[in-house]
Order: structure tokens, then C-alpha cells, then sequence
């Protein structure tokens, strides 16, 4: 039965206009920075190396297609919890707001079954966009610029990576964004639950990711204890492996903290709508 | 059943063991002392009845009595705070899995996802029904409510009697036993309310299948139910067979004939009733109890009058007022 109504989430995902929204946008911003980087990203590269230029000499093609894949995915990551948001926000609340839940919770399929299979779309669905948007920055970036070494700079100073040490870490650097999107994602189902409209959710999913990054960004003894539990912490925890030496004890840890969320956020959503009298 | 009888006999008591095959109705449905609270509204106080297999059994009351709440507990789509709910025997709070697979139901509208053509939809709910559904099952039952020809329309551009007929078929999809409606004429014209009074009579004389029908048409209850409880103010006030609880009631019974003078001294005299109402120059309104109203057509047809109409007067209607009132 999970399986089946996982088949009909993604159904329902599918034929939803909205759905598509993300990789509208996706595509529409992912052209923009290649054509803004193509009319400009000589003079804009150069901003960054200029102030290295008196100890290095820079040789090669700097503005290629890693250093655009690169900066696409630190442009996005912020932006993309919206599209995603957008989708999963709305798959319980949005049942509830069509009335369609009482006919579900009618059906010999169990409340868990129902918001697990919610998840399993959800989850899949986040999976295409990150990989739509690893295809868009990667490959399409590649075709333009070509392929290049990948200069990162980063709190720590320069770091040059040989083009054959870069595939890897954007590999990586996906599955942990999409670990981070997909927190996101269980986040708004999770307050789907308590909604019986699309809005709220999603609204309140961009509210929380907003506050939690601001309290992150604000250097006050007072919020040091509670900064590394935050989910928006470790959402650009992908940048690492972007490091060298690749420090994986703070991935692993992002990691972990990650899936915490993740399974207490379901493990809420559970709890609520298997105990929602259903009044719609 | 098993009866021991104890016969006296001169050679001693002799012992007969009688095997009694009784025909008992089987309790499809089965609420006992159901309770719900929402915050301090207790929405329902104290509801129970009974629904044989084969009823269709009507679940009257007004707005606000409790009729959604029940039904929504009887569905699981609301957890009552007190009392028991049993369907084919078993307790909805154990097998709900099991229960569910054999009921189909429409809460109050039946709501559909718009951005889905009406095969999709019904492929959906179709899907965790726990039955096998074919392809050829769903286009056969489109065709039965008469939406075959809308079969790939998006439900977005339905109107409200094609949701309702969409919301039939996804009922029946899966051949269920218990057939639960909740208000399913509300909204329709009146071609589609005789559809669907039709298409229950047909689920109860073609399949046997158990129907219990919520509804504010009163009229359509008396045509099609045979059992039926009325519940006010949370609590359910009479269970019981439609047409003995009517006919122990007087009923209003409306005569059009050419004498209403003479009709009223007649009635009068040979009846021994009062009250006569005369509604205008050749009709009257008479309060008689239907075993009676024989008698009152002989008494006319005696006294040489002519009866051009005779008609039972919001029987039900005036039943339930009468109930809610009190």
C-alpha cells in the first residue's frame, strides 16, 4: 500500500502545475548567471584575483565551467528551499484544503502509510531538482565555458583545485545539498500537518530558514550554543569538500545533524496527523 | 441454537436436544453510547444505533445534531472520545484496514483532485481501495454514472451533479459492502436527486448492498429507507423501522372532493374526528392515523361524495418535527 500511494503522490506531483515552477526558475536563473558570466565574468573574476596577482600569476582560463557550476550552486542553495518548499508545503495541507484527505483517510491505507508515502514523493522530487539543477550548472556550464582548474576562495585564503580533482566534490557537494534540501522539504511537510492551507506551510518554512540563518550569522556569545543544532548551519556544508584537505569530521557531523532533523521532523508529522480529527 | 428440553416421562426425565436454526439480521454497523468533544462542544453526547445488512437506513437529524461527527467516527476520520463503534463485528479501532476495504462512503461533497481528469482520479483512490481494480472496471463504472464520454475531462471544469455522480463511482469502485452517504443530494437539481434516489434503489434491490443515507430530504428517506434514527442535540432519540414508527403516528391526510361541507359533517360524524382543516374551497386537511383512512374513503364513497384526491401530508416531515421538538 506504501508503494502504491507513493506511485499516486508522485502522480499528483506530476500533474500539479506548480511542480514544474522550480525547474522553470531553476532554468531561467541558471541562464541569466551563464549569460551575466559570459558578458562579464573576466572583470568579475578579476575583482577576486586582484588582490593575489602581487605574490601569483594566474595562467589558464579561470572564468570555465567548474568556476560557473561553483558559483551557480553558492548562488542557488540560499534560493532553491523556496521551490522546494513551494511542492512539499502543500502536500498535506493541500489535501486538506481540496477536501481530498477525508476521502484518503477513508481508504484501508493507514495515516503513517499516507504521510510516509507524502515524504517518499517529496523526497523524490527534491532528488530531480537537485539533479536538474547539477545538470544545468555542471554540464550545460561546461558546454559554454569549457572545463578548467577551480579556484575557491574561502575564509582560509585560495584554493586551487586540478581540474581532475573536481568531479568528485561537486558529486559529493549534491548529495549534501540535496541532504539539506531535503530537510527543508520534510520541514514543510511537517508543517503541513498542522495547516489546512498551502501558504502557511511555505511561508513558514522561508520564516524559520530566514531566522535560523540570521540567529547563525549574528555573532552573540548567547546563540553559540545553540548554532550548531541548527538545521541552516550546516545547509552550505557542501562547500567543504570544496576544502583541501577535505574536512570530512564537520561534513560527517552536518551530516548527522541533518538526518536528525529529518527523522524528528517526520516523527512529529506522524504523531500530529495520526492524532488530527479530520473536520474538513 | 442449542435448546435442551426436559420432558417428564413415567421411565424417567428424558432429555431432547433441539437444534434451532434461527434466521438472525446481521449488525453491519453497531454504535453504542458514541461521544466527541471538540474543545468544550461536545458535538456529540450520546448517539447508538443499529444498521441490519440489507437496511437503508436513514440517519436523520437537524443541522448541528451530530450526524457528520457520527459518520466521521464510523470512518475513522474522527477518534470519539467515548463509546464503541463496530462494523461487521469487528472493532473499527482494531481492523480499521480490514473495515475500510469494505466500505465506500461520500462525506458531505465529494472532493476530487481538480488538476485530474475523473479516470485518473478514480485510478487514484482505485489504487489503495485494497481491491484489484481494472482499467475496464473504472471505464465500466464511468459509464454507469454516466460520465463515460468525461472519462479524460479534468474535474476542475465538473459541475457539481458530475462530481456528485464521479463521487458515486469512486463509492462502488472497489464493491463495497456498506455504501456510507452523507448529504449526497445537497446541491443537486431535481433530476439529479430522483438519479441518485434511483441509483440507490438499485444498490439495495439489484446488490443487497446496506446503505446508510444522511440526509435533509425527508421525502427521499421515506421513499427509499426502511430503517432509520433520528439524533438532536448529540443524542439519539428514535431508532426503528420507517414505516412502524409512522404508522403509529396520525397522519395528515389532504382530500380534494366536491362537497367539502357535507365531507366535513361527514367525517365528523361517521369518524368521530375533530380535527378538519379546510385549506381552501374543495380541500381539506385531516389528522387521522393511517390505519384509519380506509374508513375514511368508505365513509365518503357511502355518502355519495366525490373524492377527486386523497394524499398522506409531509408524514416524516411532521414525524421529525414533532421528535425534534419534543
Amino acid at each position: 500500500m506504501l508503494l502504491k500511494n507513493t506511485y499516486n503522490e508522485f502522480i499528483k506531483i506530476v500533474a500539479k502545475p506548480r511542480s514544474y515552477l522550480g525547474f522553470g526558475a531553476l532554468t531561467l536563473l541558471i541562464a541569466i548567471i551563464i549569460f551575466a558570466m559570459k558578458a562579464d565574468g573576466e572583470t568579475i573574476v578579476s575583482f577576486i584575483t586582484a588582490s593575489f596577482e602581487q605574490t601569483l600569476s594566474f595562467n589558464g582560463k579561470l572564468v570555465n565551467g567548474n568556476l560557473i557550476a561553483f558559483i551557480i550552486l553558492q548562488m542557488l542553495v540560499v534560493h532553491i528551499p523556496l521551490l522546494v518548499a513551494l511542492v512539499t508545503g502543500d502536500l498535506i495541507s493541500g489535501e486538506a484544503a481540496m477536501g481530498t484527505v477525508r476521502m484518503l483517510a477513508t481508504k484501508p491505507i493507514s495515516r503513517t502509510q499516507i504521510v510516509l508515502s507524502k515524504f517518499i514523493a517529496g523526497a523524490i522530487y527534491t532528488l530531480l531538482l537537485t539533479v536538474w539543477l547539477g545538470f544545468l550548472s555542471l554540464f550545460v556550464s561546461h558546454l559554454v565555458f569549457g572545463a578548467g582548474d577551480l579556484i575557491v576562495l574561502n575564509s582560509d585564503g585560495l584554493v586551487i583545485l586540478q581540474e581532475a580533482d573536481i568531479l568528485w566534490r561537486f558529486g559529493l557537494g549534491f548529495c549534501v545539498a540535496f541532504l539539506s534540501l531535503l530537510t527543508v522539504a520534510t520541514l514543510s511537510i511537517c508543517l503541513s500537518a498542522f495547516a489546512e492551507n498551502s501558504v502557511g506551510p511555505i511561508v513558514s518554512t522561508m520564516a524559520i530558514i530566514i531566522l535560523f540563518t540570521i540567529i547563525g550569522s549574528l555573532d552573540v556569545t548567547v546563540f553559540d550554543t545553540i548554532k550548531p543544532y541548527l538545521f541552516t548551519t550546516h545547509m552550505a556544508s557542501w562547500r567543504s569538500f570544496f576544502e583541501d584537505p577535505v574536512p570530512y569530521d564537520s561534513i560527517i557531523q552536518s551530516i548527522v545533524v541533518l538526518l536528525v532533523h529529518i527523522v524528528v521532523l517526520i516523527g512529529i508529522t506522524l504523531y500530529k496527523f495520526n492524532k488530527k480529527d479530520i473536520t474538513s | 441454537m442449542f435448546v435442551n428440553i426436559y420432558v417428564n416421562h413415567p421411565f424417567g426425565t428424558i432429555h431432547v436436544l433441539i437444534c434451532l436454526i434461527i434466521m438472525e439480521k446481521q449488525a453491519i454497523i453497531k454504535v453504542e453510547n458514541l461521544a466527541k468533544k471538540f474543545g468544550s462542544f461536545e458535538a456529540v453526547k450520546d448517539v447508538s444505533f443499529t444498521v441490519n445488512k440489507g437496511d437503508v437506513f436513514g440517519f436523520l437529524g437537524p443541522n448541528g445534531a451530530g450526524k457528520s461527527t457520527t459518520i466521521r467516527c464510523l470512518l475513522s476520520l474522527i477518534s470519539p472520545d467515548k463509546g464503541t463503534v463496530e462494523l461487521f463485528g469487528q472493532s473499527l479501532a482494531k481492523n480499521r484496514a480490514d473495515i475500510l476495504k469494505n466500505i465506500g462512503s461520500i462525506i458531505e461533497k465529494p472532493d476530487f483532485y481538480k488538476y485530474l481528469s475523473a479516470q485518473k482520479n478514480l485510478e487514484i483512490f482505485a489504487r489503495i481501495s485494497g481491491a484489484n481494480v481494472s482499467a475496464k472496471d473504472i471505464a465500466e463504472m464511468l459509464d454507469f454514472v454516466g460520465l463515460g464520454n468525461r472519462a479524460k475531462h479534468k474535474v476542475k471544469g465538473f459541475s457539481h451533479g458530475m462530481k456528485q455522480r464521479l463521487g458515486i463511482a469512486q463509492t462502488l469502485l472497489h464493491k463495497p459492502e456498506l455504501i456510507i452517504l452523507d448529504e449526497p443530494t445537497t446541491g443537486l437539481d431535481p433530476q439529479g436527486i430522483v438519479e441518485i434516489r434511483n441509483l440507490i434503489l438499485r444498490l439495495k434491490n439489484e446488490q443487497n448492498k446496506t446503505i446508510l443515507l444522511s440526509s435533509h430530504q425527508l421525502s427521499e428517506i421515506e421513499l427509499i429507507a426502511n430503517r432509520m434514527v433520528i439524533i438532536n442535540q448529540g443524542k439519539s432519540v428514535v431508532e426503528g423501522d420507517v414505516s412502524s414508527l409512522l404508522n403509529s403516528e396520525e397522519t395528515l391526510v389532504r382530500i380534494e372532493l366536491n362537497d367539502v361541507e357535507k365531507g366535513k359533517s361527514v367525517i365528523r360524524e361517521k369518524l368521530n374526528v375533530s380535527t378538519i382543516t379546510q385549506i381552501s374551497g374543495n380541500e381539506l386537511e385531516v389528522n387521522i392515523s393511517k390505519k384509519r383512512v380506509p374508513e375514511l374513503c368508505k365513509a365518503l364513497i357511502d355518502a355519495d361524495l366525490e373524492i377527486h384526491a386523497i394524499e398522506p401530508k409531509r408524514k416524516l416531515e411532521d414525524y421529525f418535527m414533532k421528535i425534534i421538538q419534543a
